[in-house]
Order: structure tokens, then C-alpha cells, then sequence
């Protein structure tokens, strides 16, 4: 067999593996579709249209797509030294009322300037947020999970209580808000569309979260801390430190996603802000399984569906619901599908022994994931 | 500690795949860079709404901030939205559930863009700024009509309505109801922000019961947003635990707080939309719109060309509001009063808002002799609560 093909034969895997939970996914949605009495095939042919069919379908779900990249790498990030954050939202707000501040503080100033006050303060905001729940756990041993969590109601509370509060405007009435950041200092649209630049800027974060967990020692070493905890402290990595720069990095991104939310639509910090964004791109980060470059096309997916909701619900008169139910299966079926990895021997024709028995299970195999090789626990089904 | 890492491992382990995933496997990756370089939505065909097409049939709109049967705020829409589709040479378009971000803007878009719409109702207040001023400017063939919204025709594009009904009115009415049938002479009120649409029902609420005994007062609980049905049940019972005798609100979904007081044997007054249906024993009677006063006069001038106002208000003479038909417990005293105070509201010289008035801190809010009539703007920013109401609007 030629070399090439033997090299980017098993690359293949995932793709096939991915078709399949699709198409499993389709014909479980077909189902609920015939069983409130739709027309799958017509259902789907508007779900495309809505979603990629035309320039502003795309612009659509791009628009919706670039801060649940944000946000997923809030979640992204810590899962690569083995944290499961799922406080997204919390940091969103925050960093959302961080850019506020920041253009308050600096109003006067031109707008380049202003804006990179926002972006920083509202990034940091964000970080601080998520990093409290790595020091938590490092030092106190608090789950991230659950922390994280509860940061969330915890921000969400002290985020009313500054825009209801010392913050409001007074001349927002009846929803309160923030004061606006100013017409001039609001976020562009990417020349020639309608998508605003939070698109580049989700994307760019991808690309260099994927550079910094993939091409550096940064990013190898904290893999190996989130393969194995205890025996990354026995060779010496530093585990704290991982934990909280990926914490920061990853809390920073969804108060991005916050400023660019405030500074590309609402001018203002509201309560609107709270609109799950920061949830969805725990999905999101899931369904990538926690690649940062893989969250680029997995949000533009969920954003194209969550566009294509409008169209179902007027056109087909099917419930709000619809898509969350297709949003469910696909997840669901995308999860599941993990064990069909390795079951297609064909894929790996005279693969090279390996130097461990067996590649653990969800592991795919592939060679570049070394970190099998370091988990002095190979994952035996154990939870 | 040792069962917490090898729980990590191994769920660090399965969350590590080849680096190309899902999504990338559909083959959408590869939409993507192309497509953020195609030109626009500006393209002139797209931006023309349908009143441009051939056939005369007009096409609107609706978009509900939460579920459109929700028993309350979005049903009372929805509910108008139907009247509307009844009419001949209307097609009305309906999506719920969009929140008040950049999805509102895209799908005000997609209804006129791909759908043909050329009205739109945004029906929530948060819709307004900035999302339907901008789709305004955008789509200047389009019309907009916003529910709660202050038009100003200074700051405001021209193809941009706002409509409210003076709901005040008949929580005025219901107070008076709650005032003779309530024994503890405490009422209790759950609302979601104290902002001015909902102190102007508290406080006229408060007001209407105060006629019947100037001694009731009314406990406001704040839950923060506007639908959080288990803080609105968890309100409810200790409001109840506090030995209020008649419930009433304004959130969304009055549901659960009906259920709550129904179990609880206590009297609920409803709001937005009927809930007698829930609470068969204790509903005492409700605060209701009738939107499709609204939209059939919206859409009868739309669809004739003719001129339609950009601020439009009305309360109980103009149709635009009603109570619920009254429950058993309801007695003929309470009827009477109301009937004789409904009469006078129909007629003119009737306000709820006059002097002399002290807030519930016992500042003046305002001095003897000087009369808010409903048409007044100050109205629309409230921000205090007349005396008798227990609570506070948190600055």
C-alpha cells in the first residue's frame, strides 16, 4: 500500500465514524418529524435553506456561530488538563460588564483605544472569573464542575444587582441597562457582510488555543497533567500552573464573547445578555470533543441549526422545541458513536505495532495521541 | 483523590479524537471562508419587502419573547395574532421563543427576507433598543409596530409604531375586587422587576383596594426576571405563609403562581390573559389585553395605504384592555363597585393617579391638586410605590 495512503487512511476514521452518528441522527429525527406530522425531507430541505442556503442564511449562522466559539473554549481549555468547567455563561456576563466599564472609563479616547480597553478588561474579567474556580479546586479541592456552576448564579446575581443598580442608566426604563458604550465605539461588521468581526475574533482564538495545546510544550505538558494528575507531579510539571493559565484562557474567551456581544449588538449590559450563549458552547465544546479546532465548524453546525428554528417553526408550524429535540439526538448519537472508533479494521491496514497493548477506548487510536501512552491508567471501562 | 484522577483520565481520554471532528466531517468546514467573503445582504432584491409582490396579500409577522402558550404575556399575543389570521388577504407568521439579542434581528430579517413579511410585531419591550430601531433603518419599506415601546418622533425612524394598552385600569378594578373579598385585608403582588409598567400596576392595584378600606396593603416580592416559574411558586407560598389572602402579579406566566394559590386555598387575581381555567375555586377575576383591537385596526389602515399612528395607547374605552369575568367568590358588593367605577373610567374625568399621593416612604409623589390622566408620559416612568404597598424598588 502506498505510504500516503496508509498515513491518511485512519485520518479518515473520524469523518466516517461522524457521517454515521449524522445519518443515525437524521433518521431518529425523521421519526419525531413523522410523529408530529411532518414531512421529514421537507423539514430538512428548509432546515439547509435556513441554515446554508442563501448569503444570508450563512451570514445568519455565522453570526450565531462566532461567540459560541468563544465560549467553548471556556470549556475547551481546562478539559485539556482534565477540567470540566461548565460556568461559560458566568464569565460572558461579567466580561460583558467589564467592557462597560471599560468604555466608561475611557470614553473620550478614540475608538481603537476604547475598544482594546473593552476587549482587555472584559477578558480578563472573564478569566479572573474561571480562574477562581482552578484556584478552587487546586487549593481546596473544590469540583470545577460544581463551582463553576454556582460562579454562574453567583455572577448572574451580582450582574443584576450592578445593572438594576449602580450601573443602570437612568434613562432605560422600563428594561434596565447599563450606559451605552457609544455608536462609535461599537464593533464593525467584516467588510462586505453582516457578520460582525466577534466571527474573526472566535475564530482567531481557536486557531491559537489549538497552537498552544498542540504545537507547544505548554500544551503537551498539560495534556499529561489531564491524562494522569499524580504522575505529571511525579515528573515535576507543574499541574497548578497549567490549570490556572488554561483557566484563565479559557474564562478570558467567554468574556470576549461577552464584549462582543455588548460592543456588535446591545450597546449596553442587560439582562438579554443572559441568553444562554454561554451554555451552548458547553455543546458545542462537547460535540468537538474539546479540539479547539474542531469547535470552528461544530459551532457553525449549532449556529445553522439554531438558524433554521425560525424557518420550522413558520413554515412548517412545528414547535420552538424542534430544533433543542435535533440538537439533543445529534449529541446524543455523536457521543455514542465514540465506541465505533477502532471498529473498522480496514481503516488501519499494517498499522505499526503498537508499543501498548491495546489503544484505549475513545482514544481513536491515532498515533499522534501520545497521551495514552502516559496515562499509567489505561481507561478500562472504569468511571 | 486517587477514584477523582482516574475519573479525569479517563474522560480526558475520551474527549481526545482525532483532530478532525464532527462538524468537519459534514462538510461544512469548508463553507465557511468563502462564504464570510460573499457580498451582502444589501443586495436590492432582497431588501425590497413584500408589499412590492404582485399578489395584494399582507404578509405580518409576529415574534413572542417566550412560549405563545404560555398562559400569559405571549399567549395574549398570540391570541390577537389569531384574530389576525382570520382576516381575509393577511398571512400571519409566528415564532416563538426568540430572545431579545441578535436573534430577534435576524428573524425580523428572515421573515421579511425569506418569508415575505413586510409588518413585523415585535411583541416584547426588550426588542425595541437596539434591535428593531436598527432593522428599522435597515428595511425602510417595513413596517414596525413594537408593543410597549415610547415612540419619539425625534429620535425615532418613521416606519417604527409603538402600541401599549393603560392595563392600570383594570388592576384599579381588580383592586377593588381584592379589597372586598380579601378577611386579612393583605394582598399580596409577584413581579419581576420594579420597573415603571409594573410599579404603575402595583401601585393602581394597591390604590383600587385602598377605595374599598384605605387600611390594605399590599406585599410586593421582586423575583427579578420575567419567568422563573419556581421562585414565582416559592413567592407565592411565603406570601401565603404570611397570611395574604389574595394573590395577583405580572410576569410572563402567571401559571404557576395560580396553581400555587389555588392549591394553597387562597384567591388568585390574574393577569394578561385569563387563568380562571386553572384555578376554578379561587380566581377572583384578571387583568387582560385584548390585542386584537390593536391589530385589526393595524392591520385594516396597512393594508388600505392608509395612515397609521406611530404612538397608539388606549385602556378600557378603547377596547384595548378587560377583566376576566368574575369567579363565584366574587361577591355582588364588589360587583357593584366596580361596575359604578368601570362607568366612570368609560366616561372622561376619571384618574387613578391624582394628588395628594405619598409614596411608601412618605415622600410626596404628588402634591394635592395636580391629576395624571392616563395619556401622561411621567406615568410611563414610574418609579416609586404609594403608600400601603410593603416593599421596596431597590434604589
Amino acid at each position: 500500500m502506498h505510504p500516503a495512503v496508509r498515513k491518511w487512511l485512519p485520518r479518515t476514521e473520524p469523518f466516517i465514524v461522524e457521517g454515521i452518528a449524522l445519518a443515525g441522527s437524521l433518521c431518529v429525527f425523521s421519526v419525531f418529524l413523522l410523529a408530529v406530522g411532518s414531512q421529514p425531507l421537507g423539514v430538512f430541505g428548509d432546515m439547509l435553506d435556513g441554515a446554508f442556503g442563501s448569503s444570508f442564511s450563512i451570514q445568519n449562522t455565522l453570526t450565531r456561530a462566532a461567540p459560541l466559539m468563544l465560549t467553548a473554549l471556556c470549556t475547551v481549555l481546562p478539559a485539556r488538563v482534565g477540567l470540566v468547567v461548565i460556568g461559560n455563561e458566568g464569565a460572558l456576563l461579567l466580561g460583558g460588564l467589564g467592557a462597560v466599564v471599560a468604555a466608561r472609563v475611557t470614553a473620550g479616547l478614540p475608538p481603537e483605544a476604547v475598544m482594546l480597553a473593552m476587549l482587555l478588561v472584559g477578558g480578563l474579567t472573564g478569566g479572573l472569573w474561571i480562574t477562581t474556580c482552578g484556584l478552587l479546586r487546586q487549593k481546596r479541592g473544590v469540583n470545577e464542575t460544581i463551582s463553576s456552576l454556582l460562579l454562574y448564579y453567583i455572577a448572574l446575581a451580582v450582574f443584576l444587582w450592578l445593572v438594576e443598580g449602580p450601573l443602570r442608566d437612568p434613562s432605560s426604563l422600563n428594561k434596565p441597562a447599563t450606559y451605552p458604550v457609544g455608536q462609535d465605539n461599537m464593533l464593525a461588521s467584516i467588510p462586505g457582510t453582516d457578520v460582525h468581526l466577534g466571527l474573526l475574533f472566535g475564530v482567531a482564538a481557536c486557531v491559537l488555543s489549538y497552537v498552544l495545546t498542540h504545537h507547544t510544550t505548554f500544551g503537551f505538558g498539560s495534556r499529561v497533567a489531564g491524562g494522569n494528575s499524580r504522575t505529571a507531579l511525579m515528573m515535576g510539571l507543574p499541574l497548578s500552573r497549567y490549570v490556572i493559565v488554561l483557566c484563565m484562557l479559557g474564562g478570558a474567551a467567554a468574556g470576549l464573547a461577552g464584549v462582543v456581544e455588548v460592543s456588535a449588538i446591545h450597546e449596553t449590559a442587560n439582562a438579554s445578555l443572559n441568553a444562554g450563549l454561554g451554555f451552548a458552547g458547553i455543546l458545542v465544546a462537547f460535540v468537538a470533543r474539546q479540539h479547539p479546532l474542531a469547535v470552528i465548524p461544530v459551532a457553525i453546525l449549532i449556529g445553522g441549526i439554531e438558524a433554521s428554528g425560525g424557518l420550522l417553526q413558520r413554515r412548517h408550524d412545528l414547535p420552538d422545541a424542534t430544533v433543542d429535540v435535533f440538537q439533543g439526538i445529534l449529541f446524543v448519537m455523536i457521543l455514542g458513536c465514540e465506541t465505533l472508533f477502532g471498529k473498522f479494521p480496514g481503516l488501519r491496514p499494517e498499522a505499526p505495532p503498537p508499543p501498548k497493548p491495546a489503544a484505549p477506548r475513545g482514544a481513536g487510536g491515532t498515533p499522534e495521541h501520545s497521551e495514552a501512552l502516559l496515562s499509567s491508567e489505561p481507561s478500562t471501562g472504569l468511571v | 483523590m486517587s477514584s477523582n484522577s482516574r475519573f479525569l483520565s479517563r474522560r480526558h481520554l475520551l474527549t481526545q479524537v482525532a483532530p478532525a471532528t464532527a462538524a468537519a466531517a459534514f462538510g461544512f468546514g469548508c463553507t465557511k471562508k468563502s462564504d464570510s467573503a460573499k457580498p451582502t445582504v444589501d443586495e436590492p432584491k432582497k431588501d425590497e419587502p413584500a408589499s412590492a409582490k404582485k399578489d395584494d396579500t399582507l404578509t405580518i409577522g409576529f415574534i413572542y419573547v417566550g412560549p405563545r402558550d404560555d398562559y400569559g404575556y405571549n399567549q395574549a399575543h398570540a391570541e390577537g395574532a389569531k384574530a389576525l389570521s382570520a382576516m381575509p388577504g393577511i398571512k400571519v407568521l409566528e415564532e416563538e421563543k426568540v430572545a431579545e439579542t441578535m436573534d430577534v434581528q435576524r428573524t425580523m430579517e428572515s421573515m421579511i427576507n425569506m418569508d415575505g413579511a413586510s409588518v413585523i410585531f415585535p411583541t416584547s419591550y426588550g426588542y425595541f433598543d437596539p434591535h428593531v430601531l436598527k432593522l428599522a433603518e435597515k428595511f425602510p419599506k417595513a413596517t414596525f409596530l413594537h408593543c410597549g415601546g415610547l415612540y419619539d418622533a425625534t429620535k425615532h425612524p418613521t416606519n417604527v409604531g409603538s402600541y401599549f394598552g393603560y392595563i392600570d385600569e383594570v388592576q384599579y378594578l381588580n383592586g377593588i375586587v381584592a379589597g372586598y373579598t380579601s378577611k386579612t385585608k393583605k394582598l399580596g403582588f409577584i413581579a419581576a422587576k420594579p420597573i415603571p409598567q409594573v410599579l404603575r400596576n402595583i401601585n393602581a392595584f394597591t390604590l383600587g383596594a385602598q377605595s374599598v378600606n384605605p387600611d390594605i396593603t399590599t406585599t410586593v416580592v421582586f423575583t427579578g426576571d420575567w419567568s422563573l416559574p419556581v421562585k414565582e411558586a416559592d413567592s407565592a407560598n411565603s406570601l401565603i405563609d404570611q397570611g395574604i389572602d389574595v394573590l395577583t402579579m405580572h410576569v410572563d406566566s402567571p401559571k404557576a403562581i395560580v396553581q400555587t394559590a389555588e392549591t394553597r386555598g387562597v384567591f388568585s387575581v390574574g393577569y394578561h390573559t385569563s387563568q380562571a381555567k386553572l384555578a376554578p375555586k379561587g380566581y377572583l377575576t384578571g387583568a387582560e389585553w385584548n390585542w386584537s383591537v390593536v391589530y385589526e385596526k393595524y392591520a385594516k389602515q396597512l393594508k388600505e395605504g392608509a395612515k397609521w399612528e406611530h404612538l397608539v395607547r388606549g385602556g378600557l374605552k378603547d377596547g384595548f384592555v378587560k377583566q376576566s369575568p368574575f369567579g363565584a367568590a366574587v361577591g355582588d358588593d364588589a360587583q357593584t363597585a366596580v361596575a359604578k367605577v368601570r362607568s366612570e373610567m368609560m366616561g372622561a374625568g376619571f384618574a387613578i393617579f391624582k394628588g395628594p399621593l405619598s409614596d411608601n416612604k412618605g415622600a410626596e409623589v404628588i402634591p394635592a391638586g395636580t391629576t395624571h390622566v392616563q395619556t401622561d408620559p411621567k406615568l410611563e416612568a414610574m418609579g416609586y410605590l404609594v403608600k400601603g404597598v410593603i416593599g421596596s424598588t431597590g434604589t
